[in-house]
């Protein structure tokens, strides 16, 4: 009896979580048609999403599978990189937009997923914090190789080299990514519609996975290493699977950031994006998919919203003092408690009130 | 825990209504002020915040200065200024440009900005589209303006100055044999290393040595240093920052090699940086639009109204050029009829056509009669100094 209401209650955790999204695009659209969003606001629509996306893929690894990954904008420029290079080089064969935009983040994801296969093979299977300092190179490595990378496309094919003198192309050929310049003139195909579409599917794909026989080995795996190893449980191939599923998501999200900007340099997914994305997850809980997905929406559009005000230069300085203060205030124990009991007081009242009453009785 | 995402809420939602409650009672008129002015708004975007943050401040502080000092002439003309922070980064630089557009309203708005490359060819392309007229003080990669008709520069691009750099050398026959040592993780330094390499060439000069490293926070430089050495370069070209360049120009000192070293306007501002050692630049030769140091009463104005904006910080070309922005900006709104009825978009196409028109002549901090190509290049001479006992002097 008990499993089962468990089983629901995750169930219907997982349909909150999409009632969410669906709820909030749905307002946002509305809003927009009624000319009330600013156009400050629609521009952060999509990496907004981006980033949610993001937050959630990286919570499967550090929140569900316990492991620390601090390169998780390595897989997303390998996402933006590979998606824009698709984009482009598909726009004679796929004229729809939604459609190359769609194959651009299936190509991204990809990528992405091949990144984390090759990052995860090795260091999965070893015990402690490697995975923190192999992902914390990987970022560095795929920073690196892309700003070395030099990639055109003509009616031959893509061609890739390192040496921007090599990279000779045919009449009506272009170069997609130029070295330390970047892609330079990516079309810009990314909708809020896809970004709450790839939410959507995120949510299903997390949510499924948690759920699934493989998200209880994973959990598992987290609590109890040695424990779940015992009952037969392959630890690297578990972990594995949560951590290329992220990394398939986060390539995703990059194509669709990529595709959102006529510019995109291979230093905007450096170390700072990837502890970013982190603390989107810490403050969102670890674990919770819901909590990483509001986080990441809440801080990414605050630092906009603080240019409200007229505060200029501590602009900044006041998002920090919020973030500290969400931090500070989440983990003390007595507002922790004072919260607490103004939930009880508020959603439970009927239960309380049912026991109270039968004191009342005696 | 579900208390963090309350807290969270409930903070952004006093957040977003004091947004809300912010843009309430700023309704002002923004055409036709009661001395029959026109009011253009100024959007400015650069980094205020990150590591790139000397920079956009320099734009801002230097186009603050010459905003005051328009607004201060009661000409026809009166600039209303507003500078947005986007940390360097693409995206929050478009987001900072839709900002823009808020605060601007259905006034008349220019864009001023952005201050660094990237996040410039993100934002002109939405210019493009939107049909704002963009004039960038720093941005110098030729992509933030090709293909785009709206968009001007204040410098020069990044292969304007590699060639003009490797004419130098050819004309003034200073070296034969040349070395490029640049940073191959940086657009600006590759931009301009690879223009200079290719001219060179075409000019007869011989390129013995090309060396890169990989980020502006490598401190070692030996091993490109001897190559250029061990390769017989008299001259060895910098397209690189000044903190890079006096580390390799101190390190080819020890190493007893003793070429010309040559810069570009990465170079600029080093004497102004507190404790920095300018003997470890002396001699060394930089292409520079601004110089600081000039005696015009018009520059030492500037230097003493920017030092009290910046608390005393000396403007470089950044600061310059954002000064020259605002003059051409202003100077080519009062060359324009019927200006009060315009909209962005008018305004954008008048503009765009007065700086391509070939007629129109700017004078400022960083050259005198400036015009622009049909690019959106700027046309002007740039200025070789030497580094001579602390200051800059002619070769």
């Amino acid at each position: 009896m008990k499993k089962l209401g468990t089983q629901k209650r995750t169930s219907l955790n997982g349909l909150i979580n999409y009632a969410i999204v669906i709820g909030a695009y749905v307002l946002l659209r509305v809003l927009m048609g009624a000319g009330l969003l600013s156009n400050s606001l629609q521009s952060v629509l999509v990496p907004a999403c981006c980033y949610m996306v993001m937050a959630v893929s990286l919570n499967l690894v550090v929140g569900i599978s316990g492991e620390l990954s601090l390169g998780h904008a390595g897989f997303m420029s390998l996402g933006a990189f590979s998606g824009i290079v698709a984009a482009v080089a598909l726009q004679n064969l796929v004229p729809f937009a939604p459609l190359r935009l769609a194959a651009a983040m299936v190509i991204g994801a990809l990528f992405g997923a091949l990144g984390g296969f090759v990052v995860g093979v090795p260091v999965l299977r070893l015990r402690g914090d490697y995975l923190a300092i192999v992902t914390l190179a990987f970022g560095q490595i795929i920073q690196n190789i892309i700003m070395v990378l030099y990639v055109g496309v003509d009616a031959k094919g893509i061609h890739v080299t390192t040496d921007s003198a090599r990279l000779v192309l045919a009449e009506g050929g272009t170069a997609i990514v130029k070295g330390p310049m970047g892609a330079v003139g990516a079309p810009k195909l990314a909708t809020f519609t896809a970004g709450a579409a790839l939410l959507l599917v995120t949510l299903f794909v997390a949510q499924n996975l948690v759920n699934s026989r493989s998200g209880r080995a994973i959990l598992a795996l987290r609590d109890n290493r040695i424990a779940a190893e015992s009952v037969g449980i392959p630890a690297g191939k578990y972990k594995l699977m949560a951590f290329v599923t992220s990394a398939a998501l986060a390539g995703a999200a990059g194509a669709l950031f990529g595709l959102n900007y006529s510019s995109t340099v291979a230093s905007k997914f450096n170390f700072n994006t990837s502890i970013l994305v982190l603390v989107f997850v810490v403050l969102g809980g670890l674990g919770n998919i819901r909590g990483s997905m509001v986080a990441a929406a809440l801080l990414y559009v605050l630092p906009e919203l603080l240019r409200g005000f007229n505060i200029a230069e501590y602009r900044m300085l006041v998002y920090a003092v919020i973030l500290i203060l969400v931090m500070l205030f989440t983990n003390n124990p007595t507002l922790q408690g004072f919260f607490g009991g103004v939930r009880e007081r508020l959603f439970q009242k009927a239960p309380e009130g049912t026991v109270k009453g039968g004191g009342a009785n005696e | 825990m579900k208390m963090k995402r309350f807290v969270a809420m409930a903070l952004s939602c006093v957040l977003a209504a004091g947004l809300l409650a912010g843009c309430g009672d700023k309704k002002e008129g923004n055409q036709g002020s009661a001395d029959g002015a026109v009011t253009i708004k100024i959007g400015g975007i650069g980094p205020l915040t990150g590591d790139l943050a000397q920079y956009g401040t320099a734009t801002n502080w230097g186009a603050k200065v010459a905003v005051e000092e328009i607004n201060a002439l009661n000409g026809p003309i009166k600039l209303d200024f507003r500078f947005e922070d986007d940390t360097g980064s693409v995206d929050t630089a478009v987001s900072a440009y839709n900002s823009l557009k808020d605060w601007a309203k259905n006034s008349p708005l220019v864009i001023y900005g952005c201050t660094t490359t990237d996040p410039c060819v993100a934002v002109s392309s939405e210019t493009y589209a939107d049909r704002y007229f963009q004039l960038t003080p720093s941005a110098s990669s030729p992509d933030v303006t090709t293909g785009k008709n709206n968009v001007f520069q204040m410098c020069f691009t990044d292969p304007g100055q590699g060639v003009a750099a490797a004419e130098y050398v050819k004309n003034t026959g200073i070296a034969a044999k040349v070395g490029v040592i640049y940073n191959n993780g940086s657009a600006y330094s590759t931009g301009m290393a690879e223009a200079f390499i290719a001219k060179a060439k075409e000019l007869g000069l011989e390129v013995v040595a090309t060396q890169t490293y990989p980020s502006d926070d490598t401190t070692d430089y030996n091993v490109q240093v001897n190559a250029c050495k061990d390769a017989g370069a008299e001259l060895v070209f910098l397209p690189i920052y000044y903190t890079p360049a006096s580390l390799i120009m101190t390190q080819a000192k020890q190493s007893g090699y003793d070429p010309i070293f040559f810069g570009g306007d990465g170079m600029d501002g080093m004497l102004a940086v507190e404790g920095f050692d300018a003997g470890s630049v002396e001699g060394l030769l930089l292409m520079t639009p601004y110089n600081v140091g000039d005696p015009s009463t018009r520059n030492t104005t500037f230097v003493d109204s920017y030092k009290k904006l910046s608390g005393g910080i000396e403007p470089n070309q950044f600061a310059a050029d954002g000064y020259d922005c605002m003059y051409a900006i202003y100077e080519a709104c009062c060359k324009l009829d019927g200006i009060a009825d315009m909209d962005s978009a008018a305004l954008c196409d008048a503009l765009s056509a007065l700086f391509t028109g070939g007629e129109f002549k700017v004078d400022g901090l960083t050259g005198s009669g400036m015009s622009w190509l049909t690019t959106g290049e700027v046309s002007k001479s740039p200025m070789v100094v030497k580094v001579q006992n602390g200051s800059y002097v002619d070769p």
